[in-house]
């Protein structure tokens, strides 16, 4: 497909008939009234144009905006998350804590516990060593009844 | 026959692509005298651009039927002169009485000359108007205004000469 582009020059013979028709002071009007048009217009198709470059950046701002916000979120969440993690490892060193402690007590108290049933035992074992050498006992005793009487 | 097929829809693609390229640089050269075009004959910064949006899409929807046979200008501005006409048909709405009102302010185009060439244009008809436009804002010849409006050269040329008297007496008048 092949298109012609506007054709440079437009002093064709058509204009020269409306140039040989127009009076200086109407040509003078119709040239300020192009001119100033096509200013107008110019600016005019900045202006409209620039809103569809600016969207973009109105979507950008949006776009950071969000983008902070769930930065923000991702920073609060993972400073209460390591808040949360520390709480709760401070909480588990505090339970080790207290069932070592717990431990400790019931390992002290096992073996005082042991420790007086081992004294008991020996307290028993002396009261018996005692009182075994009395084996004599009946002897002596046979002994004294044949004195006395 | 094997490698006609494989080819084929490379050639397809590529067809297309230079037919894509080749009416970005349609667009790019011809958008802002459409837009002008427009703005001159509605007056309304939105709906030039609107309607120059339309144009441009009705163009590209037709591109693979335009020939070449007149200047994709030519064709451009026949697409926006129809566009304007539709909207204002449509619309059922004074042309000229009711865009007075909007945007465009006559006060902007400071000089008097020139805000009464605008007021000679606002008594204009929907034709002469379009004609006149053509002819001294867009500078296009008198057959290019011809194969654009669908009128023969004749007739442009008489709504030419009848635009020129009614600016001319405005000018007069205040002179």
């Amino acid at each position: 497909m092949s298109f012609n582009h506007e054709p440079a020059s437009r002093q064709d013979a058509s204009r020269q008939d409306d140039a040989e028709a127009l009076d200086p002071e109407l040509k003078s009007a119709l040239a300020d009234f192009r001119l100033s048009f096509h200013a107008f217009s110019d600016a005019a198709y900045a202006r409209a144009r620039m809103p569809l470059a600016r969207a973009p950046r109105r979507g950008r701002v949006w776009r950071l905006v969000a983008g902070c916000a769930l930065g923000c979120v991702l920073l609060a969440g993972s400073v209460s998350s390591g808040v949360y993690r520390h709480h709760r490892k401070e909480v588990g060193i505090a339970q080790a804590r207290e069932a070592q402690h717990q431990r400790q007590l019931a390992a002290d108290r096992a073996s005082q516990q042991a420790r007086e049933e081992e004294d008991l035992l020996a307290k028993v074992d002396s009261d018996i060593a005692r009182q075994t050498p009395s084996a004599m006992e009946p002897l002596a005793r046979l002994m004294s009844d044949d004195e006395t009487r | 026959m094997a490698a006609i097929t494989t080819l084929e829809p490379m050639t397809r693609s590529t067809a297309e692509d230079a037919a894509a390229l080749e009416f970005s640089a349609v667009v790019a050269a011809h958008r802002p005298q459409i837009f002008r075009f427009l703005l001159a004959s509605t007056r309304d910064l939105d709906l030039a651009e609107t309607l120059t949006q339309e144009c441009f899409l009705k163009a590209h929807r037709n591109w693979a039927s335009f020939r070449g046979e007149s200047t994709a200008m030519t064709w451009l501005m026949r697409i926006a002169i129809n566009l304007q006409k539709d909207h204002w048909r449509n619309r059922r709405m004074q042309f000229w009485r009711h865009t007075r009102t909007n945007s465009v302010d006559l006060e902007v185009l400071a000089q008097e000359r020139v805000a009464q060439v605008w007021k000679a244009v606002e008594g204009l008809s929907e034709r002469q108007r379009t004609v006149f436009l053509l002819r001294f804002v867009e500078e296009q010849e008198l057959s290019e205004i011809a194969r654009a409006t669908g009128l023969n050269e004749g007739t442009v040329k008489a709504h030419l000469s009848r635009a020129l008297a009614k600016v001319r007496a405005e000018l007069g008048g205040k002179r």
